[in-house]
């Protein structure tokens, strides 16, 4: 008796491809996309991207970026070349506003004069102050830099940590004796001596140990009078992984209308399958906009999410992202031959644009290959025009690469869920 | 129903015409080379079992299916026109309703649909509820209907833009005996209005009592043609028929059957006769066979005689 239902069942799932999809495909691909996002190869391992500007140029600034060079970051002193030109180094001004663009989530300056005095020992009045500029909504990489900053410190600058230890004796302890200092300054030549060498590598130095911390003054760049760094994230981030499943479903009515026959007696009528699509378009938009408004206006009533400083950008976003899920959906739809198609179909689809796309992990944390793979979904563009009007207080014009990639891409989607949808208008 | 003479019009202000309409689904002919015309004011019967092809003239008639061949004119103008489009109202066989809107809302879309717009929509909408008995039901989701009123709104919608040739694709399918009395009576309302209108069925029944003329269709052709009297005229003249049921039904009943130029079909044989005296003979022979009658009857030929007359089959097979 149990062996008969079982067998039922089983035959049942067989020939519902959807449902196979969904048990099996769907895991698989979730596994993949979030093996690959937490690094399960090493190869794509994340580097984070750090901006650093020497403006002391001095022997210590130096060692202290070629230390962090060696490090397992990504640091960039100039932006890209443009047209295959140089660009000019990074200035303070300049990486600060990288840093705002987004270009990367920390900038270091290391100011003039940070050589003569660039480490302390318990926070020493006279030494100088590096400044970690950052992108508050990245909570991971500043901390990290900052880490890395003051192990490089001790690791790439011994003759600089041997020299500080030697004042602060000459301060505290009543100097050295001549012979001492003599002594003192061998070994501190023979440290620079090694440090010139190309023999002294990175295993060496990281077999020094000690606490010197560097100073560093953090400042947020962007978002520092945000009252909730990641709430315009998620509000952009769920809401258009949800208006994928709205517009779908939505979309879906369509096929409702084609199983019921209402569709045929609609066209028989003075309304064309051009018209009637153009219509479902209208609607599907316009409910997607409505719900991303009831998104944006709960984080501000709940969350604080400053939406009326930002409503002209939110339009613009709201309004694109809208119009291209809501052709998206009327695609998926007009992909599917029934109710029960699509149901699946646009739940694996759905999901795996949106894990892929960093509507579920912020893309900035993916490997690079993956947030690259993102930018074939709607969602990473999306979510990139919500996160610079709301995160980066950019103005409207730059909201155009999204805009226009998200326009296009909703035309596109429409004109070919046009064109299967002839299979509808005659038989 | 008796039907009245038709007087001949014009070809070119016919309400329908269709020329050697012909459609292919694969191997399958649906329709094949169907010629027919729609008198004014006439209702005209498709009487056909289930697959005759019946829904595919009308989808191909309302534009919903390309035909390979062949030409359908409405008021002598090309079917897909929008001239076509406003003349014709199809009612579909399948339930063509949003479920959720309201009966109103439902007529007020497809009005819309329709191009209907302000005070001629309420116009229209009014006479569609009063029409279908649903103006106490019309603030109600259809969702909550019964079998028999989704079927009336489901007529009303198709008659929303008040067309003036009406194409009715089985509109009793799956509704109880007096829900179709009900539907009965809406149409033959629209029949004194002078209304045009094609009627589709399996229903002998129907198409006698609501139709004109009647066209027996089978396998998407045309197999006779005219009013009721007549196809039974055309098919047994002055003959009655007696139907007969055997103790048995073996292979020598049927060659029996056959050999005493009968029809045997879903364990009944018929016979036709010019006198009610000839029984006696029918009765005599089948005894001298050997085979045992077990009930037989005499009636007058009707619709569903005429297909098995023609086809060798059964109406509702």
């Amino acid at each position: 008796m149990i062996f008969a239902i079982v067998r039922t069942a089983l035959t049942a799932l067989r020939r519902d491809r959807g449902a196979l999809a969904l048990s099996f495909i769907l895991p698989v691909a979730f596994f993949t996309i979030f093996a690959v996002i937490f690094g399960g190869r090493r190869d794509t391992t994340p580097k984070i991207s750090v901006i650093v500007v020497d403006e002391d140029h001095s022997r210590a600034s130096q060692q202290l970026v070629k230390g962090l060079k060696e490090e397992s970051l990504s640091v960039k002193t100039r932006p890209a070349t443009k047209r295959g030109v140089d660009q000019p180094e990074y200035t303070a001004t300049t990486a600060e506003a990288a840093v705002k663009a987004g270009a990367a989530p920390v900038a270091l300056i290391i100011p003039r004069g940070f050589g003569e005095n660039p480490i302390a020992f318990g926070g020493g009045s006279q030494r100088s102050t590096i400044q970690l500029l950052k992108d508050s909504s990245d909570m991971v990489a500043p901390q990290i830099i900052n880490g890395l900053l003051q192990k490089v410190a001790m690791t790439a600058m011994p003759d600089v940590m041997a020299a500080q230890g030697s004042k602060y004796m000459d301060e505290y302890a009543g100097g050295f004796t001549p012979e001492q200092r003599k002594r003192i300054e061998q070994g501190l030549e023979e440290l620079r001596k090694r440090e010139r060498s190309e023999d002294s590598n990175t295993q060496t130095r990281q077999s020094s140990n000690g606490g010197m911390p560097i100073s560093v003054s953090a400042r947020d760049v962007v978002g520092e009078n945000k009252n909730n760094p990641m709430v315009s994230f998620y509000a952009a981030a769920i809401g258009v992984m949800f208006l994928l499943f709205t517009a779908s479903s939505a979309g879906g009515s369509l096929l409702d209308e084609a199983e019921s026959g209402t569709l045929d007696r609609v066209l028989s009528s003075q309304v064309n399958m051009g018209t009637l699509l153009a219509g479902k378009l209208c609607y599907c938009s316009l409910l997607a906009f409505s719900q991303l408004i009831l998104m944006f206006v709960w984080a501000w009533l709940v969350f604080k999410l400053d939406f009326i400083a930002h409503l002209p950008g939110f339009f613009i976003m709201g309004l694109s992202t809208a119009f291209s899920v809501a052709a998206f959906g009327m695609l998926l739809a007009s992909t599917c031959r029934t109710r029960a198609q699509l149901g699946p179909l646009s739940t694996l689809v759905i999901l795996i644009m949106s894990s892929v796309g960093g509507s579920m992990f912020p893309r900035f944390l993916m490997p690079e290959a993956m947030q690259k793979a993102g930018l074939l979904t709607i969602n990473a563009w999306a979510i990139d025009g919500f996160t610079k009007v709301f995160w980066r207080d950019e103005p409207v014009t730059h909201l155009w690469p999204q805009v226009l990639v998200l326009l296009v891409a909703g035309a596109l989607f429409f004109v070919i869920a046009r064109r299967l949808a002839r299979r509808w208008e005659y038989s | 129903m008796a039907s009245a003479p038709m007087v001949p019009a014009p070809i070119s202000v016919l309400p329908l015409r269709i020329q050697a309409l012909a459609k292919r689904f694969g191997e399958l002919t649906a329709v094949d080379g169907i010629t027919v015309e729609l008198h004014s004011g006439e209702c005209l019967g498709l009487l056909g079992p289930n697959g005759a092809g019946k829904s595919t003239l009308i989808r191909s008639i309302v534009g919903r299916v390309i035909p390979d061949s062949g030409k359908v004119l409405v008021f002598g103008a090309p079917a897909d026109s929008a001239g076509a489009r406003i003349a014709l109202g199809w009612v579909p066989q399948d339930l063509a309703l949003y479920p959720r809107l309201t009966c109103r809302e439902n007529l007020e879309a497809f009005g819309q649909y329709h191009g209907l717009r302000g005070s001629v929509l309420t116009t229209s909408v009014a006479w569609c509820l009063e029409w279908a008995g649903l103006a106490d039901r019309a603030e109600d989701a259809v969702a909550s209907f019964s079998g028999g009123m989704k079927r009336r709104l489901n007529m009303a919608a198709g008659l929303i833009h008040r067309p003036k040739v009406i194409l009715m694709d089985e509109p009793t399918v799956g509704v109880d005996p007096q829900s179709r009395n009900r539907i009965f009576e809406m149409i033959e309302k629209l029949r004194d209005q002078g209304i045009s209108m094609i009627y589709t069925t399996h229903y002998m029944e129907e198409a006698e009592r609501l139709c004109d003329r009647i066209a027996i269709i089978d396998h998407g052709r045309i197999i006779a043609l005219g009013a009721k009297e007549e196809l039974v005229h055309n098919a047994f003249a002055s003959r009655s028929e007696v139907i007969a049921r055997f103790g048995n039904s073996d292979g020598s009943v049927l060659a029996w059957v056959k050999e005493r130029g009968g029809l045997f079909d879903n364990g009944m044989a018929r016979f036709t006769i010019e006198h009610a005296a000839e029984i006696g003979g029918l009765l005599d022979a089948a005894a001298k066979a050997g085979h045992e009658l077990v009930d037989v009857s005499l009636r007058k030929p009707n619709l569903e005689s005429v297909f098995l007359h023609w086809t060798g089959r059964e109406l509702r097979d």
